[in-house]
């Protein structure tokens, strides 16, 4: 039926095989089209090859720069036990970035803590309990956080969340890690939803429907069936979270407050290995140690969201056979 | 899609390293021959207001010359003039002499400093703080690396309506500010280092901002940043002695403790139209609009 409905008007780009048996076709390709073809086919392939070509230039590039101190002085035990970080001291200079690790730790996982329910939440109410119209009108809203850039969610952090944490918790400063990790929680929100989303709808309708005949209700279909066949996929989406809110820059800059120190609360000022980056690259000479050193937390980060994208692309991966 | 997605977010975390460098590489090249000359401007936090102030009334007058401002840190300028990408840049703290060897070995001239007026460093407080004054010692114990000062009660401060709790919010900047390092070489102690635990801002602006919000809080930042949520108070040398409020008149008798030049460098002689502006900076015109822009213009000779 199908076939049929093809064959009714051949394009002249249409492919020869298109048209099976029957005379030949009055038009005949020329070699300058051919040529051109051929041209595109190569243009296409070498979009696709860009990506990788990119993500290995930016770690050939970020390795380089930091080799030089990595492989030289820098005592890497004290590099990453320490809370010292004095790059630019005159006295004693001192490369420590454990409260820098901390700071991103605690943040990704306060974040993680309030998205997970929240973003996995909504995908289940996206694929299994709301109308088409809702859906449409959810899915635009939720696209549209995404797209909201990451020094608005910055800004609001500072003028919104910072006075609102300060009189409701009752605490010295709002800039702290509960405001990162509220702005963060809510940024990668809507990567967990629309991957989770995808998960869930991967799952069978067979698999529903022998749920429902078994006498299962909506939630027990749900608890009992769905996420745990879609667990890879919903894990994916959690760790591709992960991965968003470790290398979110801005937003975490702003709203973190900005001090080395360990957290021991959330209402703690933090600062964050990917905002320590931002703030001293800049003022760094190019080629001194501590220009290097911002390079190594920048492999020590590059780490970090390979080991976790890695992750999520092995889950993947394990949904696409199962 | 998946995929995509995941090669942006590893992109994302790490362009945005790079991402300060592109800001300060533009724009030289055309300093000469295009239509309107072009001055690049670049440099100090501090001075990013008084700067932009100047080129635009220098630029309503010369049509000819353009004057492009931008800030982002004294160490920010200087490392825009070794890389030559600016023609003046911007300081509140003297060149070291490593970079000044940079600039030298790279333009293949030495830098020429130019005084272009002072700035008080004023210490903010919340304006509900009743706290009006403070010696250098005691912001050194508050601010230093095993400084002994944690709390507002140790200041005989008791009560600030608003804070929450006690401790001293302590209010920095990031560590290559040259504001940073003027407080640290003048206040903290040249050998010491800063308690860690501050909150480092990356503005002047924003360190005023902040300590509006937070009424436990205290800051360091230019005088002409001063805004109704804040208030900057009298400090002293010496615990004891009366403190001295920052104003131009005791910048300029040099009794205000905390002041500092702030500094124009440009790489060896510069051509005509940099001579002339950095003149114009030194007229009562370039000087009035210092002081309108809340900085000490200098000494009338």
């Amino acid at each position: 039926m199908e076939h049929e409905a093809i064959k009714v008007a051949p394009s002249p780009q249409g492919r020869v095989e298109a048209a099976p048996r029957g005379p030949e076709p009055p038009w005949r390709r020329r070699p300058l089209e051919t040529a051109g073809e051929k041209l595109l086919e190569w243009l296409i392939r070498l979009c696709g090859v860009s990506a990788i070509l990119f993500v290995f230039g930016i770690f050939f590039f970020v390795f380089r720069e930091g080799a030089g101190l990595l492989f030289g002085e820098l005592d890497l035990a004290r590099f990453l036990f320490t809370t010292e970080w004095y790059p630019t001291s005159n006295s004693n200079v001192r490369y420590g970035v454990l409260a820098l690790i901390a700071g991103t730790g605690s943040v990704t996982i306060l974040a993680m803590i309030i998205a997970v329910p929240f973003g996995l939440g909504s995908a289940i109410f996206l694929s299994e309990f709301c109308g088409q119209r809702t859906k449409e009108t959810l899915k635009v809203v939720i696209e549209l956080l995404a797209a909201i850039p990451s020094v608005v969610w910055g800004f609001i952090g500072i003028s919104v969340m910072n006075p609102l944490i300060q009189r409701v918790f009752d605490v010295p400063v709002g800039l702290n890690v509960l405001n990162g990790a509220l702005l963060l929680a809510l940024m990668s929100v809507p990567i967990m939803v629309s991957i989770g989303e995808d998960a869930l709808k991967a799952v069978p309708d067979s698999h529903r429907e022998a749920a429902l005949a078994l006498g299962s209700t909506r939630w027990q279909t749900i608890y009992r069936v769905l996420l745990p066949s879609a667990k890879n996929g919903l894990l994916a989406a959690v760790l591709l979270g992960v991965g968003r809110a470790v290398g979110e820059t801005m937003a975490v800059l702003m709203a973190t407050g900005h001090a080395i120190n360990i957290p021991h609360s959330p209402f703690d000022p933090v600062r964050t290995l990917t905002a320590t980056i931002a703030a001293e690259l800049g003022e760094a000479s190019v080629g001194s140690s501590h220009y290097q050193v911002l390079f190594v937390i920048g492999i020590l980060l590059f780490s970090i969201t390979f080991a976790v994208n890695l992750a999520a692309d092995l889950v993947v991966k394990g949904i696409k056979k199962s | 899609m998946k995929r995509t997605l995941l090669c942006t977010l590893l992109a994302l975390s790490l362009a945005a390293g790079c991402k300060k460098k592109e800001a300060s590489s533009e724009g030289a090249a055309e300093a000469k021959g295009a239509k309107p000359v072009t001055i690049q401007n670049i440099g100090s936090d501090t001075m990013v207001n008084l700067a932009q102030a100047w080129a635009e009334a220098y630029s309503k007058a010369h049509s000819k010359i353009s004057v492009e401002v931008s800030g982002g840190g004294s160490g920010v300028g200087i490392a825009a003039l070794i890389n030559g990408t600016a023609d003046i840049a911007n300081a509140s703290r003297q060149l070291e002499p490593a970079e000044e060897e940079k600039i030298t070995k790279q333009a293949g001239k030495h830098p020429t400093e130019h005084i272009v007026g002072y700035d008080g460093l004023a210490i903010y407080v919340h304006k509900d703080n009743p706290l009006d004054h403070i010696s250098i010692e005691e912001l050194s114990e508050i601010y230093k690396e095993g400084g002994k000062i944690n709390k507002w009660s140790e200041l005989g401060v008791t009560s600030i309506p608003g804070a929450k709790g006690d401790d001293i919010v302590r209010i920095s900047r990031q560590n290559n500010s040259g504001t940073y390092h003027y407080f640290r070489e003048h206040v903290v102690g040249k050998k010491n280092d800063f308690k860690p635990g501050s909150l480092d801002m990356n503005g002047s602006k924003e360190v005023v901002e902040l300590v509006g919000r937070t009424p436990g809080a205290i800051g360091y930042s230019g005088l002409g940043y001063a805004t109704p949520a804040v208030k900057f108070i009298r400090v002293s040398k010496v615990k004891g002695e009366p403190g001295i409020v920052p104003s131009i008149a005791t910048v300029l008798d040099k009794t205000y403790p905390i002041a500092r030049p702030m500094f124009m460098y440009t790489p060896g002689d510069p051509p005509a139209h940099v001579k002339d502006y950095l003149a114009w900076i030194n007229t009562d015109e370039g000087q009035k609009i210092v002081e309108q822009t809340g900085y000490v213009p200098l000494p009338k000779k």
